[in-house]
């Protein structure tokens, strides 16, 4: 007798593949050739030197970009400063707030097409890009704007007054976000800018430029100037730069601190992590699942807060690791611009070995390695959701920021033992906590030394909540009144 | 009547709790400037900082831990013993070669300091916390926490009103602070630490060493474990090798070049917020 369970698998299909669902891009304007955004206008370089800018997911050219030398880093520090003393420290506060609200609006016409171009240029997935990275980053001027003339009430007892020339030198993990968070509060408090985009991810930068054309912004208020870390160094060196701020790797950060040393200009630094992501017994498990996927595979883990290690409480551990093993599986990775793709590409070649070189270093250090079994694309620089389990503290992959796709694994018995744990890194950036204790979750947000605690969530973002390191991942915050404190003295 | 032999007092460091000489037994020959009196105080050496560290970091997690409320007591009893001690600290002020109506105004200020940072202990948080307005389903705040271990290079320009407006803040926020006194005028910073022994201020909350500063702050800057370094002195030489410094380990740095401790401006919450973190947590709102 053929029992009923088996008529049903007869009956119901097991090809579950998705279909294609790419994103369109016919609806981009992205020029061959972009210049330095200098005092209003595009420039050449003086020197004549372009780079390409290349689409991760398949290694072909999009457009070519110049690259600034010292000369044109110092032309837009020059229209910086002059548009600093001559315009935008002397414009009525509220009508430099309407500038930044026209900047906000205008993103917000054009999302989707930013959107498109921030997947091609950077590899991920548009549905990260689309639902977080470009309406944040409008969200973002939109809050700053509404600061520009209420910077009286801002800090207590205190009023304000603009730094000045604020050089910016931002990541290529989150570009256009990146640049809204170095921006907006700037330009709110009556600085000027020049704006160093990452030398992978430049375009949506220069489609910013455009914008603030469009938004009539005056000429020098913001410059960009494109390049690799050569540039970014100019900035850093060049004198008439009152306030530098940058958002990168620990290691260069340092290097930025020491060379800032016995100049009178400010810096915040918001650096590198590795965030502990804590789960205890009495966790929503399938929740918590879920939360762990987030943490670490949103934007392929190129993220600085990323909950690259995750701890789990001894007694849950196999049932999580084994849940987690089979929703990686689901995991879909991909055509960044499909809107299915969970998983995009890895940014570029450079990053991708280092990848790779923290995989063998795991392997050879003698943890266990398991990655999912998806399909890597032929073309284009990408890694397969992994995790590492048998690791201990000391293990280089505990320890250092792999900047990928990449979880290690280690279980726990007690509280004290997990905080002490989670605390033994130089970063202090972010971190996790899953339970449905109230009192844990303050207990662990108290105790663990870092600047943004997520619980019962994780990776969530907003204009107004301050994010920022304690210890060696950076200091000062972006977002909320901090992030404003950044680009003013008191007095 | 015979006359009374003038007993002179050892001056000593002040690390965990203890009043201990300076491990590699030297010391620094201080005449007073009318040479009637010959000090030989300790000249502390990196390793005496580097046990500071170790009781400084060792008394972090329960003196933050401690309620605001109960930090504030603690520096109203600090003022409270000051205050029974002021004449101790006039006549050594007077020693050091200040005048009677400087001396006395310094350790008034002093006094007035210690109170007016008392009562910030359980109010900056209110001030510097928020709860932010996210555009999502989710409780969001923040709130000041302390960064961690702070050396501190006390000010040469006010020996115990400079010292002091440089630790207070620190502490009264939650920091365990290792503090180097002023070298021209050592006395009152080292003699403190008295004031402090009965003050219910847990060992290791504030260490406090004298020495050589050419000597000492390259360590007070580098130290891997040190977490903010408050600088207070002119020289550029030394600001800039603090600032190099804190790129080891991306030490917060304070700079206060030619701070007059006296005006409003050496006091206030702002001054509390240079050694502080701004956390903030979040949490879903939902079933």
């Amino acid at each position: 007798m053929v029992s009923k369970t088996n008529i049903r698998k007869k009956k119901v299909s097991t090809n579950w593949e998705y279909s294609a669902a790419p994103e369109s891009t016919d609806h981009i304007s992205l020029k061959s050739n972009y210049d330095l955004f200098i005092a209003g206008k595009f420039t050449k370089p003086k020197e004549g030197t372009y780079f390409n800018s290349i689409n991760p997911a398949n290694e072909t050219n999009i457009a070519k970009v110049a690259s600034a030398g010292k000369a044109d880093v110092n032309k837009a520090v020059s229209a910086a400063k002059v548009a600093y003393e001559n315009v935008w420290k002397k414009m009525d506060p509220s009508q430099r707030g309407k500038y930044i609200y026209r900047i906000a609006r205008l993103i917000q016409e054009r999302v989707r097409e930013f959107a498109v171009i921030e997947s091609l240029d950077g590899g991920k997935p548009i549905r990260e890009s689309r639902d977080i990275d470009i309406p944040l980053a409008a969200a973002h001027f939109f809050y700053y704007a509404g600061w520009a003339d209420k910077l009286d009430y801002a800090f207590p007892g205190r009023k304000t007054k603009p730094i000045g020339v604020a050089g910016q030198i931002i990541p290529w993990n989150f570009p256009l976000l990146m640049a809204a968070w170095k921006i907006a509060p700037a330009l709110a408090s009556g600085n000027t800018v020049v704006l160093k985009p990452a030398e992978t991810t430049p375009l949506t930068a220069l489609k910013l430029a455009e914008i603030i054309q469009d938004a009539d912004l005056p000429p020098g208020v913001v410059n960009i100037v494109t390049g690799d870390g050569s540039t970014g160094k100019y900035l850093v060196d060049h004198p008439k730069v009152d306030k530098i701020a940058f958002t990168g790797s620990t290691e260069v950060g340092k290097s930025i601190i020491q060379a800032l040393a016995g100049s009178s200009k400010k810096y915040t630094l918001e650096l590198g992590g590795k965030a502990a992501n804590i789960i205890f017994e009495d966790a929503p498990i399938d929740q918590a699942v879920e939360g762990i996927i987030n943490s670490i595979f949103f934007n392929q883990g190129h993220v600085c807060c990323a909950g690259s290690r995750l701890y789990v409480q001894e007694s849950v551990s196999k049932e999580i690791i084994s849940k987690l093993k089979s929703r990686m599986e689901n995991l879909i990775l991909g055509d960044p611009l499909d809107k299915n793709t969970d998983i995009g590409a890895i940014n570029s070649k450079t990053q991708l070995e280092k990848i790779q070189m923290y995989l063998d270093i795991g392997v050879d250090e003698g943890s266990t390695i398991y990655q999912s079994t998806c399909t890597i694309p032929k073309k284009g620089y990408w890694c397969a959701p992994t995790l590492f389990t048998d690791m201990s503290q000391s293990h280089r992959l505990v320890q250092e920021e792999i900047f990928g796709p990449v979880l290690v694994i280690q279980t726990f018995r007690t509280i004290d033992e997990v905080i002490a744990k989670a605390n033994n890194t130089p970063y202090g950036l972010s971190g996790g906590v899953w339970t449905d204790k109230g009192s844990k979750i303050f207990k662990i947000s108290k105790d663990i030394r870092a600047g943004v605690i997520w619980g019962n969530t994780f990776n969530k973002f907003d204009p107004t909540s301050p994010f920022g390191g304690y210890k060696e991942s950076g200091m000062g915050r972006e977002g909320g009144l901090e992030g404003l404190l950044q680009y003013v003295n008191l007095y | 009547m015979t006359q009374s032999l003038h007993i002179n007092k050892t001056y000593k460091l002040y690390i965990d709790g203890n009043f201990s000489r300076t491990e590699s037994g030297r010391y620094i020959k201080w005449i007073d400037p009318k040479k009637k009196m010959i000090i030989n105080f300790c000249r502390g050496s990196r390793k005496d900082f580097r046990n500071a560290v170790v009781s400084a970091r060792s008394a972090f997690k329960a003196w933050s831990g401690r309620s605001a409320y109960n930090r504030g007591q603690i520096f109203y009893r600090i003022a409270e013993m000051l205050e029974g001690r002021k004449e101790q600290f006039i006549s050594e002020l007077i020693l050091q070669g200040f005048t009677k109506k400087q001396s006395k105004k310094e350790v008034t200020l002093s006094i007035d300091r210690l109170v007016y940072y008392a009562g910030w202990a359980d109010k900056y948080q209110q001030l510097f916390s928020r709860v932010n307005p996210v555009s999502s389903p989710y409780y969001n705040f923040s709130t000041p926490e302390p960064t961690g271990v702070v050396a501190a290079i006390a000010p040469d320009n006010s020996c115990l009103l400079g010292f002091l407006s440089v630790v207070v803040p620190a502490v009264v926020g939650g920091n365990t602070v290792v503090v180097l006194a002023s070298e021209s005028y050592p006395l009152c910073g080292i003699t403190f630490a008295e004031v402090l022994h009965s003050s219910d201020v847990p060992g290791g909350v504030i260490n406090i060493m004298s020495g050589r500063h050419d000597e000492l702050i390259e360590q007070f800057s580098s130290h891997m474990d040190v977490n903010a370094i408050i600088y207070c002195g002119a020289d550029s030489g030394h600001a800039s090798m603090v600032e190099k410094n804190t790129a080891l380990n991306v030490k917060r740095a304070v700079k206060y070049a030619d701070q007059n401790w006296i005006n409003p401006d050496a006091q206030g919450p702002y001054h509390i917020m240079k050694s502080q973190e701004i956390k903030t947590t979040w949490h879903p709102i939902g079933y």
